[in-house]
């Protein structure tokens, strides 16, 4: 089939490369190809471009550059932040870890990970507005808490949490505060001293870097240790020979996302919301999820009565248009929401709803042509589900 | 037109693929999840075993091959209702389960098919060896057997009422296992020297009395093992480890005579299993239920030729209605293990009459 349009409304699970940053990553890799940690020139050369990215996403996040470490991206940005800080503990010392209940799988399962080593892990739970209520941290937290890791935006319904409330909660107590800010960074404001917190993960390829770069925001004093030992990269935080053209291309998408969050988050906010209501308009039985006034603009996850998620995706999918539930696994199949099932939604809900992200490069003329194709394959579908029951899903989500 | 293919990662469903993007269809690849490989669910959990089983990632590299859109649907929950829990619930009550056939016409050609037409496609193709011909003059779609008499897989197909049997494509029907195999390589597919599939996907090791007795323990008792007047010669561990035929693991004394034992019947109210020398496996006569008729159903009798396995050698025979989709089936000569459970399946030369459940 020959499609004459490609739709691509998954920018929460990675975004196109903006230009200037392809440039940067083929110049820098075809130019710079020195080692970071070489005295001679080559190396010296690699330096400058690291050093020079570092300003450019410590100036994204209101950071000072010193306390930028590179990582791989966001998955070891949480894991780092975790485990960090925990292996950083005197023996004997605070044994608890708290998340929310809708953190990403990098979270909980380092979470599940340090469980079976002995550490006590709570999640908080959240109700169907998706945001952490303080009230509930207030509750949980204690003197043996070690670390409270909350995101700043869920990846899945784009709510944002009230950070800055949590870290003094945390504080309070004498616990660390990490947040997970990969999908808010370049899409709202994240000023590492507002937020109040310690810890702060983010990654270059959500705001139109490349893939394999990522950041951990470690405030200055806070005791950490490395999860990666080897040389002495990163000021001895973070061993191994630095990705350098794909920090460099993050370095280049900080700037841009600098320049163009205000402009881009009032474009992207309207196309969501001529997008959301389009749908809610055109197909009968549609819900949003998740509070729809604390979001960050680019998102919507959309319930679709009496359709499984997985099968209209596939629909619009072979329809040009390239949408996503929450969670897949490795193999491509689908799941039931974690995020969507922690919010309370029945069983049926967390079956039959799409995440919509935009970004960069979308389009009002993609945002109708979605709009326009939706209830024909919704419809089809509702038509079919007659036929095979849609009845309790029994599989366990871990 | 669209066309829907179930992709298994082997060299048949493959080469169906292949041959109908060749032949200009749009086709859609569709793979089905069935049961969990990952033992997320609380079991022992191997280092790199999740969402990796091989075979979904090489229906996927011939999908990437021949530049067709591929999807994993995951049908585990349907699959365990309709196949594995049926398997397991036969075993229990002494047949012997045929599964393969329970999947075509109640997961591939129902859950699957469905899922197919919410995507635009109104067909699905497997690489079943086996075809379909519409016969104008009766109105029917009618099944026939595969061109490779070596591969012919209609009689794991027997179950498709005319409705599936009308959104069903086998490409690789009418082709010899070797002339698949030779376009596979020519096509440069993956999978061309991928090794045939023999066992039931969902048992691991081929191992079912270990599966039923972990999925039904309360089911699966002990008894004893006897004769066919009634003397009892040892202990067993279930019925569900024994099937009609069966001469190995019998966990019998030598007998006096070393003549060898057959297991004869197996007996779920008395948990017995009953043993007996080869003669006595022999039988003319059989009933079936559940018979689902291809061809139109005849008044009264059909003269066929009727297989009792898959690699049975077709015989003739009489079937005659006995009652609603109810028959009695008379071999013209005595067979060798007619096994409660496994489908009976009619044939009117490379025709499939129709077919239906053995009881007895």
């Amino acid at each position: 089939m020959r499609l004459t349009m490609r739709v691509y409304f998954d920018y929460n699970a990675t975004t196109p490369l903006a230009p200037e940053v392809l440039e940067a990553v083929i110049a820098t890799t075809r130019d710079q190809f020195g080692n970071a940690s070489s005295v001679h020139h080559f190396g010296q050369r690699a330096k400058a471009v690291l050093d020079e990215a570092r300003s450019s996403v410590g100036a994204l996040i209101h950071a000072d550059p010193s306390e930028v470490v590179y990582t791989s991206g966001g998955t070891e940005s949480d894991n780092f932040a975790i485990r960090g800080a925990a292996d950083a503990l005197d023996p004997g010392g605070r044994r608890h870890l708290i998340a929310s209940a809708i953190e990403h799988e990098a979270v909980l399962n380092t979470f599940k990970a340090l469980a079976r080593r002995g550490w006590r892990t709570t999640l908080i739970p959240v109700d169907h507005s998706g945001i952490v209520d303080p009230d509930r941290l207030r509750e949980l937290v204690t003197k043996d808490t070690a670390l409270v890791s909350v995101m700043q935006a869920n990846n899945e319904i784009g709510t944002i949490q009230p950070i800055a409330e949590l870290a003094a909660i945390a504080h309070e107590q004498g616990a660390l505060m990490h947040t997970d800010a990969v999908q808010a960074v370049g899409k709202i404001p994240v000023d590492v001293r507002a937020l109040g917190v310690d810890l702060l993960s983010l990654s270059a390829h959500k705001f139109n870097g490349p893939k394999g770069a990522g950041v951990l925001w470690i405030k200055r004093g806070t005791r950490m240790q490395p999860i990666l030992t080897g040389g002495k990269h990163e000021r001895s935080r973070r061993a191994g020979t630095e990705n350098v053209p794909a920090l460099a291309g993050m370095g280049v998408a900080a700037r841009l996302a600098i320049d163009k969050l205000a402009s881009e988050a009032a474009r992207v906010g309207a196309l969501r919301d001529r997008l959301e209501e389009g749908i809610l308009r055109a197909v009968p039985g549609t819900s949003v999820n998740g509070e729809r006034s604390r979001r960050v603009p680019n998102t919507t996850n959309i319930s679709f009565d009496r359709v499984e998620a997985e099968s209209l995706l596939i629909a619009l999918d072979l329809e040009g248009i390239a949408v996503s539930t929450g969670s897949a696994c490795s193999s491509g199949t689908l799941e039931p929401s974690h995020v969507l099932r922690a919010m309370g939604l029945p069983t049926h809900r967390t079956q039959n709803s799409l995440r919509f992200s935009l970004g960069l490069f979308s389009t009002q003329e993609e945002v109708d042509r979605v709009v326009e194709v939706l209830p024909r394959l919704v419809q089809k579908l509702r038509a079919l589900t007659g036929t095979t029951k849609l009845t309790k899903n029994t599989k366990v989500f871990s | 037109m669209r066309i829907a293919v179930a992709m298994s990662g082997g060299v048949d469903s493959s080469v169906a693929a292949a041959v109908l993007a060749e032949q200009g269809h749009e086709v859609i690849g569709l793979s089905m999840q069935l049961y969990d490989v990952s033992g997320q669910s609380g079991r022992e959990r191997t280092f790199g075993s999740c969402c990796t089983i091989d075979d979904l990632h090489d229906a996927r590299r011939v999908a990437a091959a021949i530049n067709i859109p591929h999807y994993i649907l995951n049908l585990e929950r349907q699959f365990d209702e309709q196949v594995v829990s049926n398997f397991v619930r036969e075993y229990a009550a002494g047949r012997t389960p045929l599964p393969c056939a329970r999947c075509n016409s109640d997961l591939k050609f129902a859950t699957l098919l469905d899922r197919a037409r919410g995507f635009g496609a109104e067909t699905v193709a497997t690489g079943h060896y086996a075809r379909v011909v519409l016969d104008g003059r009766a109105g029917r779609y009618l099944l026939m057997r595969g061109a490779d008499p070596a591969k012919d897989q209609s009689y794991f197909l027997f179950s498709l009422t005319q409705s599936q049997l009308a959104r069903a494509v086998f490409p690789v029907g009418d082709r010899a296992k070797g002339a698949v195999r030779e376009y596979a390589r020519r096509h440069g597919l993956p999978v061309a020297d991928k090794p045939d599939s023999h066992e039931i996907c969902f048992v691991p090791d081929d191992d079912y009395a270990a599966f039923v007795s972990k999925r039904a323990p309360d089911s699966t008792l002990d008894g004893v093992v006897v004769d066919e007047g009634g003397r009892v010669l040892a202990r067993h561990q279930g019925i569900h480890r024994f099937t009609v035929g069966q001469r190995k693991g019998l966990g019998l004394p030598s007998s006096p005579s070393g003549a060898p034992m057959y297991v004869l019947a197996l007996s779920p109210a008395d948990q017995q299993v009953v043993v007996g020398p080869k003669s006595a496996l022999e039988r003319t006569t059989l009933t079936a239920s559940d018979v689902n008729w291809i061809v139109e159903e005849p008044g009264t009798t059909l003269s066929v030729t009727a297989q009792i396995r898959h690699r049975h050698p077709a015989a003739p025979a009489t079937v005659r209605v006995i009652g609603d989709r109810q028959v009695a089936l008379t071999f013209d000569a005595p067979q060798i293990a007619i096994t409660p459970g496994q489908a009976v399946v009619f044939y009117e030369g490379d025709v499939v009459a129709g077919g239906g459940w053995i009881e007895a």
